[in-house]
């Protein structure tokens, strides 16, 4: 679990303006779960290195690590990784990690994703895991994903049409002109409108900056999931 | 010797005091809980310190105001990575806790509300290297950052500094908690990069 493997870029392919997908060939590589993250490093020529963790987009395949990155504008890792790195870079890669914010496919029930910005790239993974389970009875997913604009979007078009899932896309600073839904942050009524009811019962999955996920959290709560239930992950300052 | 990562030429720390190894600075106050902040209000919040022998030992808010607290400047490390230097809390060291606490034990678990839980050996928590928190850069302490009372066990990754304090219980052996069954560490070192199991 802590050996670091030396991984490879294979691919990288623009998201947004800021962000784009990473694929990495990671010999050694296995096992990855839905929700989990890797540890990166990056060496420089003197021998510095920086080290910073990424949640996987997508799990399944072994020896292979997808993820998606934003840029942090006054960051030291990420604008590498979105506007410099290229395929054939090195880099280690130490993973995967983390056991509790995940999503197994035999895991019952439904499930309920919640996105703040970037904070979308682990449950995509999960609804990518979850498209792959055939079985019937696999519980639906539903996601709830805020972003500034549509321009902002994570794979708008495939989480649109991913198998057992339902999107709803909430857009905190411009509405696409189809969108009924004034701008705006994420509100009771935009969980209370498009989220499971609390009596489904399902797993809450919420992801996103410290301060929406406080907000989704405490939303959630108050209209009368059970706190049981809710798992959050959060990035940047409080 | 490490790969070497093309065209990445990353940024020197600005400090002159070393971070331990795999970590970097950051100003901000990165926040990572595993559900949703707890709402615990100061003037009913109580903790409790229970023996191995069942022993327990109780304080309320003004009990814990009634001890006598310090300021304490540190810097911490969280696993995630990133470490912040010169913090400055007000709290009330745990010694000051097991002045009348009879015990045999070598470890203790911290119980937060919420449910999270972490183990500590009991050394660690004791001899001025670990306190009980309720102060932040001179503010209460937020909700967000565990208020109104938190453990501070400075040396050791931020894990093991429990957010929403509730209690210790006192054991003869070691007890996993709620990240050292998910993987980490049991005592989570940050000098030795005790990160994960």
């Amino acid at each position: 679990m802590t050996a670091w493997h030396t991984g490879q870029v294979v691919h990288t392919e623009p998201l947004t303006a800021s962000a784009r997908v990473l694929t990495l060939a990671v010999p050694g590589f296995s096992g990855a779960v839905a929700g989990q993250h890797v540890d990166l490093r990056l060496t420089a020529p003197d021998g510095y290195q920086a080290v910073r963790s990424y949640s996987l987009a997508r799990v399944g395949a072994d020896e292979v690590v997808e993820i998606a990155v934003d840029e942090v504008p006054d960051g030291e890792v990420s604008p590498y990784l979105v506007h410099e790195a290229r395929p054939g870079d090195l880099m280690e890669v130490r993973g995967p990690l983390g056991g509790y914010f995940v999503w197994r496919p035999g895991d019952a029930g439904p499930v309920q994703l919640v996105a703040g910005g970037s904070g979308i790239v682990p449950l995509a993974a999960m609804a990518r895991a979850r498209a792959t389970v055939t079985t019937h009875g696999a519980g639906l997913f539903r996601l709830l994903a805020s972003v500034r604009t549509h321009a902002d979007a994570f794979f708008p078009d495939e989480l649109g049409q991913t198998e057992g899932l339902t999107t709803t896309w909430l857009y905190s600073r411009q509405a696409p002109a189809a969108s009924s839904r004034p701008p705006g942050r994420l509100t009771r009524y935009d969980v209370e409108t498009y989220a499971f009811a609390p009596d489904a019962g399902a797993h809450v999955y919420v992801c996103g900056p410290t301060g929406f996920v406080e907000t989704a959290a405490a939303l959630l709560v108050d209209a009368g999931h059970d706190v049981a239930r809710i798992r959050t992950e959060r990035f940047g300052g409080g | 010797m490490a790969v070497v990562t093309r065209g990445f030429g990353g940024r020197r720390p600005a400090s002159e005091r070393p971070v331990p190894p795999g970590q970097y600075l950051t100003d901000d106050f990165p926040v990572l809980s595993t559900g949703p902040t707890p709402n615990v209000d100061a003037p009913t919040w109580e903790m409790t310190i229970r023996t191995e022998a069942g022993v327990e030992h109780g304080w309320d808010w003004a009990g814990l105001q009634a001890l006598p607290a310090e300021d304490v400047t540190v810097d911490i490390h969280c696993v995630t990575r990133w470490s912040k230097q010169d913090t400055h809390w007000r709290g009330v060291p745990v010694d000051a806790l097991f002045t009348e606490v009879e015990t045999a034990a070598e470890f203790a678990v911290a119980h937060s509300f919420g449910g999270y839980t972490t183990n500590v050996p009991l050394d660690d928590l004791l001899d001025g290297r670990a306190w009980v928190v309720s102060e932040y850069e001179g503010e209460p302490l937020a909700p967000l950052h565990g208020g109104p009372v938190r453990l501070l066990v400075p040396h050791l990754y931020l894990w093991k500094s429990a957010k929403w304090l509730r209690g210790l219980t006192l054991h003869l052996d070691d007890e996993p908690g709620f990240w050292e069954q998910h993987g980490y560490h049991p005592y989570g070192d940050p000098w030795s990069e005790q990160r994960y199991a």
